[in-house]
């Protein structure tokens, strides 16, 4: 595997293999010394033409954390803006002897193309492609999953585990790799949300699909995963108005005491409090909303040393 | 392939037995003692010395002296070969302060992966003193390193191989040189 572009592309095996070495780097990450000399040497680009704060932070503190050299690129601010294209930015960093490029952009699709590119020789990270794939918040997400219902120290699937994935599915990039990866690891999975924002193979992509939230939530989760709504990538209405949707579909107060007291609350973020999820909600002691974003280091931690230096060595 | 067994179950036995003697002499009682193994086969000698300690010093607290240490983050060939799958690293105590560190692994060669190990050793803090025990040492060494306790010293061609089997990780036990 030289490439992470998609949580597909990751078996069991891989799987299990990324969130044990996550737990590893975990542990770095608790000591006084936070750093490695693993990746010494070896220069990796963030490559961002979509805003982002936490993955673009995390892969920053995971890359510095391994003793990689850091650049960081936003399409705002660089040449992009004069119309240069993303083959011709990739070349550019890649002349500079840029070894991995980790990469966000509005796009699907757009980390394979660097990675299936005859002119690109980088190990591409997909860090976010549009509404397609975004793996690394799919492992971050199993394995904050893993270490809450199983155990810290845990090292197994994620067999018995019940996720019920919440909200605007269809042009979410993370529970499409949610649904990947945690069925993977042999979860069961569910969605839940308007008939409008549910993609039309949802059948076949998960154990069961709801179009009521508060019926769903009566069987019963372990997680209750709920995504943010993607205003900016809505292009027609999905929705009749926000108010609705919030009645319909939030993570309420109300709906939220109605859980029994162990169920985990996650929300990739950033969230929009008061419209998919409530303050209640999302600052009480179930919710592992911060734990989702503290593990995100780690275990981009664990991909850049399994892709830089397990996978691909530089000469 | 020409094989040839330089020592065989018990030697090894005697040698561990041995090293664990020499271990609490060099450090004058059991006192501050912390022994930890390389892995892979480093982990269960450093297990199997730790426990003939015990054996003569009933007080010696295997649980806060025996651990593990994984050097695979801290190679120095990460760049130019691919590396070994990662495993946990444990170290007891909270703190190494006033700690002699034993580390232990089967075979010292290029002296790169003890050079590693001291490298991930610093990390965790600052022992009082850091030891060497290998079971094998055959020479080829690339930095400037030495074990403290040798179990035993093997002459080798730099085109040998050498083949630590122990009952932990495989079906014999043995030291096996291949031509």
């Amino acid at each position: 595997m030289k490439h992470l572009l998609s949580a597909s592309d990751l078996d069991l095996e891989a799987t299990l293999e990324i969130l044990n070495l996550s737990l590893e780097m975990q542990n770095v990450n608790s000591r006084d010394v936070k750093k490695l000399p693993a990746l010494n040497g070896r220069t990796v680009a963030n490559l961002f033409f979509e805003d982002s704060t936490r993955t673009r932070f995390s892969f920053e503190i995971a890359a510095k954390r391994l003793s990689a050299d850091v650049v960081n690129f936003t399409a705002k601010g660089s040449s992009v803006s004069k119309g240069e294209s993303l083959k011709d930015t990739v070349l550019t960093l890649e002349a500079m002897g840029i070894e991995a490029l980790i990469v966000r952009h509005h796009h699907s699709g757009a980390a394979n193309t660097i990675a299936s590119a005859s002119w690109s020789n980088a190990v591409v990270i997909n860090a976010g492609d549009g509404t397609h794939q975004h793996p690394t918040q799919a492992l971050t997400d199993a394995l904050t999953i893993r270490q809450h219902l199983k155990g810290a120290q845990d090292l197994g699937d994620l067999r018995g585990v019940r996720v019920l994935i919440v909200g605007d599915i269809l042009h979410s990039r993370v529970a499409r790799s949610n649904i990947d990866l945690l069925r993977t690891l042999g979860a069961y999975v569910a969605l839940a949300g308007p008939a409008t924002l549910l993609p039309q193979s949802s059948d076949t992509l998960v154990d069961s699909v709801h179009h009521n939230l508060d019926e769903a939530l009566a069987l019963g989760f372990d997680v209750v995963m709920m995504l943010r709504m993607q205003m900016e990538r809505m292009n027609s209405v999905f929705v009749p108005n926000a108010n609705e949707y919030s009645a319909l579909w939030g993570l309420s107060s109300q709906r939220f005491e109605s859980l029994k007291g162990k169920t985990l609350v996650m929300h990739p973020g950033p969230m929009n409090r008061g419209l998919e999820i409530s303050s209640e909600a999302a600052d009480s002691k179930q919710s592992v909303i911060v734990d989702q974003v503290r593990n995100g280091v780690a275990v981009r931690m664990a991909v850049l040393f399994k892709l830089l230096a397990q996978e691909s060595s530089a000469k | 392939m020409n094989a040839r067994t330089v020592l065989d179950a018990q030697d090894i036995e005697r040698a561990i037995v041995r090293i664990s003697h020499e271990i609490v002499e060099s450090n004058q009682g059991i006192n501050n003692l912390l022994i930890l193994g390389i892995p892979t086969r480093g982990v269960f000698l450093a297990n199997r010395i730790a426990h003939s300690i015990s054996k003569n010093y009933p007080e010696f607290e295997l649980e806060n002296s025996l651990g593990k240490l994984d050097v695979t983050m801290f190679r120095d060939d990460l760049s130019s070969r691919p590396s070994k799958q990662v495993t946990a690293t444990t170290i007891p105590t909270a703190s190494l302060e006033n700690k002699t560190v034993v580390l232990v692994d089967d075979v010292l060669f290029s002296g790169r992966t003890v050079r590693a190990a001291l490298d991930a050793l610093v990390s965790h803090g600052r022992p009082k003193a850091v030891r060497l025990a290998v079971l094998v040492d055959r020479g080829h060494r690339e930095l400037p390193i030495r074990a403290d306790f040798v179990g035993k010293n093997l002459p080798t061609s730099f085109s040998e191989r050498i083949f630590v089997k122990l009952t932990e990780s495989d079906d014999e036990q043995s030291v096996v040189i291949v031509q």
